[in-house]
């Protein structure tokens, strides 16, 4: 990671809202691009080893994407998210609620609005989220722990094999 | 949904949170405590439970009185949880900054 740009992440717990923003070496149309397209977002979304599958997207205003985070025991997460708003290159919103295999949402779900600008061929990308309810604000830190705890051990695997190089 | 005790249900109610600020500086008695609030001693004792089933404060006694104590190695948890969180959204950026430069020597 380029360490110039620049990366926030602030959790408030008081108003159930996530704030985050990074900066991207690349311009505003290629960013977006990666950010609405399902063959590029699954090539980065899951953090590995979990994969990221979408198996359905509309990107456009009440369309949605339907797609899984597997873990590498090969367990499935389903999430949609469902597109509210869209202004091109500029911004987008989505309602994201976790689902089962059959596409059917556990509710509440959470608020994503997603900003994107360019400034000088640096393209920064601002999102917050917001989940109604507390339940899914300890349900989503359940999910990241998860997801945290596996990364965790991926780094303490490739560790190891340094060492027993 | 089963009630669950962790460190993530004590600090999501706003009694809860105060009582939280109060106590970090000193142990105190539930009256003590209650003084600071409007609401009844009945629902600060409540919110004084479940802090305890959460394991975040823990109660002394000193002479006839009780006292209340926050158990700071507890609020850890939380940094940790926030860590790991702010980790995913790191590794999930820097494959982006990955797919970014792949497809801009693609197009070169």
């Amino acid at each position: 990671m380029n360490s110039n740009l620049k990366f926030d992440f602030v959790v408030n717990k008081e108003n159930n809202t996530v704030n985050i923003k990074r900066e991207f070496a690349a311009d505003l149309d290629l960013v977006w691009e990666a950010w609405t397209t399902p063959e590029l977002l699954d090539q980065w979304w899951a953090p590995k080893p979990f994969l990221s599958k979408t198996k359905i997207m509309n990107f456009e205003v009440g369309g949605r994407r339907f797609y899984a985070m597997i873990s590498p025991e090969g367990q499935e997460m389903w999430a949609i998210q469902k597109y509210t708003s869209i202004t091109p290159k500029t911004n987008f919103k989505f309602l994201n609620a976790f689902a089962d295999n059959d596409e059917n949402p556990q509710l509440p779900g959470s608020d994503w609005d997603l900003n994107f600008s360019e400034q000088n061929g640096t393209t920064s990308v601002h999102i917050s989220i917001y989940n109604e309810s507390r339940e899914r604000m300890e349900q989503m830190i359940e999910m990241g722990f998860k997801e945290g705890f596996t990364m965790t051990l991926n780094e303490l695997d490739n560790l190891l094999s340094t060492l027993i190089k | 949904m089963k009630t669950r005790r962790d460190i993530f249900q004590a600090i999501a109610d706003p009694t809860r949170r105060a009582i939280i600020a109060l106590i970090a500086l000193q142990a105190m008695t539930p009256n003590a405590i209650a003084e600071h609030f409007d609401t009844s001693r009945q629902a600060v004792s409540k919110h004084l439970q479940i802090l305890t089933e959460c394991e975040l404060v823990t109660q002394h006694q000193q002479g006839r009185e009780i006292y209340y104590q926050l158990e700071i190695d507890k609020m850890k948890e939380i940094d940790k949880w926030i860590d790991q969180f702010r980790k995913i959204w790191e590794t999930r950026f820097n494959q982006l900054d990955e797919v970014l430069l792949t497809i801009k020597n693609k197009k070169k």
